[in-house]
């Protein structure tokens, strides 16, 4: 569940494992989240690669830091819902790039949908 | 702040240039990769750097100071052989770092122990290649040292242990020191890195931060180096 590839920068790698955490509701507004040094051994990145997963989301809105507390889930649930549906919509646009590069229209691709989910 | 700045340093055997005009400078706060395959130079650059060996031309500081005996309180060097008598249990190997090194800390040293499932009894001749470098790094990274030179610390070693050491260098590593290690083994290392060093023939091919190399070249690091030592 911790791997992670080369192709993309991690940090952006583990924001997104820590925004589906968010989605699925493993992690719920107002949580603890681990502090850095704890999510740089979870996932064996650099701890500076972990504090800037942290400032990253923390401008997103994702979480924020009580001084001397540590890091939290933001408490927002609009925010932390609004993940999960950009997520998906992210998915589907990924999804409908790539079967229109394989040449499929709009029609194809729904007929292809029902056909596998059966 | 530079914790280790070398100058145009040299050091040759005979004919052969091992270290050939290497200008780095090691930083507070960051993690490197010392890149190379073997016999580009990257432990004997360690060794210079933890005053080992003299150089031939060029100049290394340590906290600002050039190199001296001084230096080496500062420096906790892993080298890639095993240093230990045939004698020796874990505990003996602990006096043995309590006697040379000030900086020495027996309670991380426990704690380390403890994460890799070693205890002081065991004597060191039994361990399994994978427990050795397990122990060398234990024993490296329980010292309060400014910089660790660890050389080789993954090598011939199984997963598992693999992930007790790196956990051991993320674990150690912090805002006021600097961890170098040497390796080939690129995509193990690829994630924990903030600057990488590649180095061929002693000399210094690329050496910047880990990101903007993935960045720059539009490439993973691993990838990267199979394209520089191709």
């Amino acid at each position: 569940m911790n791997e992670l590839n080369s192709g993309t920068p991690i940090y952006i790698q583990v924001i997104d494992k820590l925004k589906k955490q968010m989605a699925l509701n493993n992690l719920k507004p107002g949580d603890k989240l681990p502090s850095s040094r704890e999510l740089a051994l979870e996932y064996n990145i650099n701890p500076n690669t972990a504090s800037r997963v942290y400032r990253e989301m923390e401008l997103l809105g994702l979480c924020f830091t009580k001084r001397g507390l540590g890091t939290f889930v933001a408490e927002d649930k609009k925010t932390i819902s609004s993940i999960k549906e950009n997520m998906a919509e992210d998915y589907t646009k990924l999804y409908l790039q790539s079967m229109k590069s394989l040449g499929y229209d709009k029609k194809e691709i729904v007929n292809l949908i029902e056909r596998e989910e059966k | 702040m530079e914790l280790v700045k070398t100058n145009e340093l040299f050091k040759s055997f005979g004919a052969v240039k091992a270290v050939n005009d290497v200008s780095i400078n090691i930083e507070n706060g960051k993690i490197y990769g010392l890149l190379g395959p073997n016999g580009s130079g990257k432990t004997t650059l360690m060794r210079l750097i933890a005053g080992l060996f003299y150089p031939s031309k060029g100049s290394i500081q340590v906290l600002s100071e050039n190199i001296s005996v001084n230096s080496k309180a500062h420096v906790a060097y892993m080298p890639t052989e095993a240093f230990f008598y045939d004698y020796m249990k874990i505990k003996d190997a602990e006096k043995f770092f309590i006697d040379f090194f000030e900086d020495f800390d027996v309670e991380k040293f426990s704690d380390l122990l403890a994460k890799m499932q070693l205890n002081r009894k065991m004597k060191i001749t039994s361990l399994s290649s994978g427990m050795n470098a397990k122990l060398r790094v234990a024993l490296t990274m329980a010292r309060k040292a400014d910089v660790y030179l660890l050389d080789e610390p993954l090598n011939g070693i199984d997963l598992i242990a693999r992930d007790a050491i790196m956990a051991a260098i993320i674990g150690g590593a912090s805002e006021d020191n600097a961890v170098v290690i040497s390796s080939h083994l690129i995509d193990i290392m690829e994630n924990v890195l903030d600057d990488v060093i590649f180095i061929k023939e002693g000399k210094v091919v690329i050496n910047e931060n880990a990101e903007d190399a993935r960045a720059n070249y539009n490439k993973s690091i691993a990838e990267l180096y199979k394209e520089v030592y191709a």
